[in-house]
């Protein structure tokens, strides 16, 4: 089995997140692999151990900047067995269906050298938040979309998602190849050990630019997106705040604060 | 000049429709003429009814049954039912989000989700939205010739239009896809009284410092009228439903009033809710994360606090 996993430079969720001329300011100092695809690697690798060795192989596949290495860096530490960083100044400023369109480009490219049973993501990235580029990504590579997995098995060739809906729990099944979005209900992410970080730091990443994996590069990019962004401004700060210490009267004053605000 | 046709995909639970659709229909209103679709079976005719009030030209009925849980099956029906519609509304749902990619795929529309507002700038829809845990306003522009807003709760008040709109039904048939997923087994998660969550006007949210009991918080939420919410670590140790977990990764709410009892707020609880109307937090720590967004804050223990504001704001209520 060969899985491919999508992994995201995000800029780190305790960090001052900004926007930079109407895009994320993404820099290697306060980035990190997106914190939800701690999951879909996890996924990726349980798959894997659960199969007799050398049975299954990990992708990891990360788009962006020179930065973004770091996503599928820390890829490689959690234990993945090969990493793509597809980089190309065309692909700034791409939208979500221009993301999808390089993603998928790189899986087929993977392709080339045999099969791609399964492509896992995580459930959204912690900057935008969208959780589009997964449905996006299924449909540009044609397979089954599992999305928002809290739960993933793989038998006999079909896989087998539970996901949590705010009207229902259901249970989704459909045949490889396939595309999986996991949540972070699905497993709890390992923590690199000292042993894969020392053998990551030899492992190659395989750079491609849009060329490599035959991508039109004005079908992606900012004059491709179908949005833009015309402007981004830090919201103002809440005014007039009032922090009370309880002496015996908290509540009280709590109370009092929400008939005066009229929120009662 | 021709108007400008919007459609509103209904949310509807069975036969009541959900109220951040009249918020959407009255955002509608705003930008040109609303015309509803509504997905799943047949609306009865107070629904039909209750959407020309807000302002419905048409119902466009797509009677599609369950196969509306499907975002691809629902994205096909729904790009028939809404050629002629210059933007297409949804609120803003994890599925919804996967319908209106799918939508986009179909139709070439230009998408923007978790919006707070949309209008029509010089031909082109430009949407609002607050990222980044509510700490930047965005405004983004639709480029496509078709636009698609996924709006979340709470962000347009809504009222029924001057006059009301037509509200004819209208049957669509499309030819449903073939689907590579199936759908084995459905398990309704049981509601609980009261406005669903992420459309509640008020949410009373307990985390660690319940120790596991939510009577308090459930007491509060039943005196504001609002709904329980709670934070990750509240769902882990399990002491109360996955559903009820507000943030990035559960539900993200936009209140008129957001009450946080005993919730630090992590990065992850208040990206869920900081676009909240009115903060109000208590917490015995008084370096919490969550004084740092609260309009008001009382640095206490819930279980002294708590009490006594139920007690006098059931005492306001008599009065």
């Amino acid at each position: 089995m060969r899985i491919v996993v999508t992994v995201k430079f995000v800029p780190d969720l305790q960090s001052t997140r900004s926007f930079t001329d109407g895009t994320v300011t993404r820099t290697a100092d306060d980035g990190t692999m997106n914190e939800l695809d701690e999951n879909a690697v996890e996924a990726a690798l349980q798959l894997r151990e659960a199969l007799p060795e050398g049975e299954a192989e990990v992708y990891a596949v990360t788009v962006g900047g020179p930065d973004a290495v770091a996503a599928v860096r820390k890829a490689l530490q959690l234990g993945v067995d090969h990493a793509v960083h597809v980089s190309d100044e065309a692909i700034a400023g791409s939208d979500v269906f221009g993301t999808a369109r390089v993603l998928a480009a790189a899986v087929r490219q993977i392709e080339k050298d045999g099969p791609v049973d399964l492509v896992i993501t995580g459930m959204a990235a912690l900057d935008a938040l969208t959780s589009m580029v997964p449905t996006a990504l299924a449909a540009d590579l044609d397979v089954a979309q599992l999305t928002l997995a809290s739960s993933l098995t793989v038998a006999d060739g079909v896989a087998t998602i539970e996901r949590h809906m705010p009207d229902a729990h259901e249970t989704v099944t459909a045949k490889l190849p396939a595309l999986v979005s996991v949540t972070d209900e699905a497993n709890k992410p390992r923590y690199p050990n000292f042993k894969l970080i020392m053998a990551a730091r030899t492992k190659p990443v395989a750079t491609w630019s849009l060329a490599d994996i035959g991508v039109d590069p004005a079908s992606v990019g900012a004059l491709a997106s179908r949005t833009t962004v015309i402007d981004a401004l830090p919201q103002p700060p809440r005014e007039n705040r009032v922090l009370v210490t309880d002496k015996g009267d908290g509540g009280t004053q709590l109370a009092q604060f929400l008939i005066e605000r009229g929120l009662v | 000049m021709t108007d400008t046709i919007v459609a509103v995909l209904v949310e509807h639970r069975g036969n009541e429709i959900a109220q951040p659709t009249f918020e959407a229909l009255t955002l509608a209103r705003s930008i040109g003429s609303p015309v509803a679709v509504w997905m799943g079976e047949e609306p009865p005719a107070d629904a039909v009814t209750a959407l020309g009030e807000y302002g419905a030209a048409e119902v466009r009925v797509l009677a599609i049954g369950e196969r509306a849980r499907h975002p691809k099956t629902a994205s096909v029906v729904l790009a028939a039912a809404t050629g002629d519609a210059a933007l297409v509304l949804v609120v803003s749902t994890f599925l919804n989000k996967e319908l209106a990619t799918h939508l986009a795929l179909a139709t070439g529309a230009g998408v923007v989700v978790d919006a707070s507002g949309a209008a029509l700038v010089d031909g082109r829809i430009v949407a609002q939205q607050t990222v980044f845990a509510a700490a930047w306003n965005v405004r983004t522009r639709v480029n496509a010739d078709r636009a698609i807003v996924a709006v979340r709760p709470n962000t347009t008040q809504a009222t029924p239009a001057d006059t009301a709109g037509a509200a004819e039904v209208v049957g669509v048939l499309v030819a449903l896809p073939e689907l590579r997923e199936t759908i084995v087994t459905v398990t309704p998660v049981t509601r609980e009284e009261g406005v669903p969550l992420s459309e509640a006007a008020v949410v009373v949210a307990g985390g660690r410092g319940t120790s596991g009991d939510y009577t308090l918080v459930r007491e509060l939420a039943g005196v504001l009228g609002g709904a329980v919410g709670a934070s990750r670590d509240a769902t882990d140790e399990g002491w109360i439903s996955h559903e009820h977990m507000v943030g990035q990764t559960g539900v993200t709410v936009t209140p008129v009033l957001y009450v946080a009892c005993g919730i630090s707020g992590a990065v992850h609880h208040r990206g869920g809710m900081q676009a909240s109307g009115t903060i109000v937090a208590v917490n015995i720590d008084p370096d919490a994360p969550i004084f740092e967004i609260a309009d008001f804050g009382v640095v206490g223990d819930l279980h002294d606090v708590l009490p006594q504001a139920i007690e006098a704001l059931k005492a306001h209520r008599e009065v």
